[in-house]
């Protein structure tokens, strides 16, 4: 049994499907966080079996648009002094603008830097969508590849 | 109304407002004269990073024939592209001093970023292997021309459906009208892309079929619209070599096909189609390229908003 000390002001990103949760630490950059941040993977889930658990000491800006994107099975806790003062179960976003780049290298958004990445959900239970400028369609779904755009929100 | 609208990809119109434009183009062939000084001061920009002769001329042609003048560049390395700058920046530059810009981009969806940062209308005219519009409404425009109408059509298309822009556009549009059915024919390295097979074909619950074979569709096409498997397209050579002469519509070819069919094709032709099927009087790919013209024609009316005298006394 592993021990992680609960937080006290921050958020605990919970019930991550096993494997994803370092997908989710790709999107939140975390090598540039000077918070305390706990990943816990593989614990156990009286949900899911596996889960990935992300706490992140002193920080709650964060978009859920994006972390239901990597994984809408998981639930965001508030913590607020010890309690967790709002929970919110993620969904799959109907539309993601700015968080993952389009893979296609034909795509304009390839070569135009300051096109904002945007891509339109076709397909919610294979969770598929479709890049607005090239109509490529990406499947968030298993092993995705495509590349995030960091939030850099840890800069403050 | 269509003015100051863009036309970015082939769904931008309402079936509609494409009866509105082809009846328009109708009536520009039946009295050129009355639209030969329509667009008197107004000022085109065609925007062509990429070469293109036949669908560059077309607009300018176009244009010029309505009175109109146009300026642009007709490859990247000449225009200040070569130096860096970005889409949204040429275009916010340009917009300065035209009515209106046709664009043709080797990236797709470049011309979404152009739309997004003027107000003054942009025509997609083919970005890399996704869309062209203007030849969608020529191939359209023919096609009603022709047949009087779209609904219960089996439509083939044999080529390189992969990446054939002009067939995903023809796909998409056809599939708004009633009970058209779709034959693809091509080889399995070049299939349609899966956006066109789920998103419009499968989505949309419309009859199609892909094979290899073309003599096993030909006799029940009402159209036929081939393609040319483009070089420019491949990353290998040896690939382009391989599949370049895959399919070839000829004199005997054609034998198997109804007496009415009618065999449409984007242009330039290398050898998908043997020029003995030229003098075939279903063979109307040149006809096509000069609705080409007058659908652009009447485009460009729509888009800059000009009501001649002729029309206007008509309403």
């Amino acid at each position: 049994m592993v021990f992680i000390d609960s937080i006290k002001n921050g958020i605990v990103i919970d019930h991550i499907s096993a494997g994803l949760g370092m997908k989710l630490l790709e999107y939140l950059d975390i090598d540039t966080s000077a918070d305390t941040v706990a990943v816990i993977m593989n614990a156990m889930s009286n949900k899911y079996g596996r889960k990935d658990v992300v706490k992140i000491e002193n920080v709650t800006d964060i978009d859920l648009a994006a972390l239901g994107l990597i994984d809408p099975k998981a639930t965001v806790n508030y913590i607020v002094d010890h309690i967790i003062s709002e929970k919110i179960n993620l969904t799959v976003p109907e539309r993601v603008v700015n968080i993952i780049k389009c893979n296609n290298p034909r795509c304009v958004t390839s070569i135009e830097a300051t096109a904002p990445q945007l891509f339109s959900l076709i397909d919610k239970e294979n969770r598929e969508y479709r890049c607005e400028y090239c109509d490529e369609i990406i499947s968030m779904k298993g092993g995705y590849s495509n590349e995030f755009i960091h939030r850099q929100w840890f800069d403050r | 109304m269509l003015k100051g609208r863009d036309l970015l990809e082939p769904m931008d119109f309402t079936t509609d407002e494409l009866m509105e434009l082809f009846k328009l183009a109708d009536k520009i062939i039946e009295n050129p004269e009355n639209y030969s000084e329509a667009c008197k001061g107004k000022l085109l920009a065609t925007l062509f990073y990429e070469p293109s002769t036949r669908t560059r001329f077309s607009f300018e042609a176009a244009m010029l024939r309505l009175g109109g003048n146009v300026i642009g560049f007709s490859e990247a390395n000449v225009s200040s592209v070569a130096k860096g700058e970005s889409i949204s920046d040429t275009i916010r530059t340009v917009a300065c001093y035209v009515d209106m810009a046709v664009m043709r981009h080797p990236k797709e969806g470049a011309p979404i970023v152009a739309a997004a940062c003027t107000d003054m209308p942009i025509i997609n005219a083919g970005d890399g292997g996704h869309h062209h519009p203007t030849q969608t409404l020529t191939d359209l425009f023919t096609i009603w021309k022709e047949k009087g109408g779209f609904d219960n059509m089996t439509v083939g298309f044999c080529g390189d459906l992969k990446f054939g822009r002009t067939v995903h556009s023809l796909i998409k549009a056809l599939s708004r009208y009633e009970n058209v059915s779709f034959i693809l024919i091509s080889p399995e390295e070049l299939v349609i892309p899966d956006y066109v097979r789920k998103e419009i074909l499968i989505k949309e619950k419309i009859h199609f079929k892909e094979v290899e074979n073309m003599q096993e569709a030909l006799p029940i096409l009402d159209i036929l619209y081939m393609t040319r498997v483009q070089r420019e397209r491949f990353f290998n050579e040896e690939d382009y070599v391989r599949l370049k002469d895959r399919y070839i519509l000829d004199g005997a070819k054609m034998k198997l096909a109804k007496d009415d069919m009618m065999v449409l094709h984007p242009l330039p032709r290398v050898n998908e189609i043997s020029v003995e099927v030229d003098e075939d009087p279903r063979a109307l790919y040149f006809k096509q390229a000069k609705n080409g013209m007058f659908i652009r024609m009447a485009l460009i009316l729509s888009l800059l908003g000009i009501e001649t005298q002729n029309e206007t006394q008509e309403v």
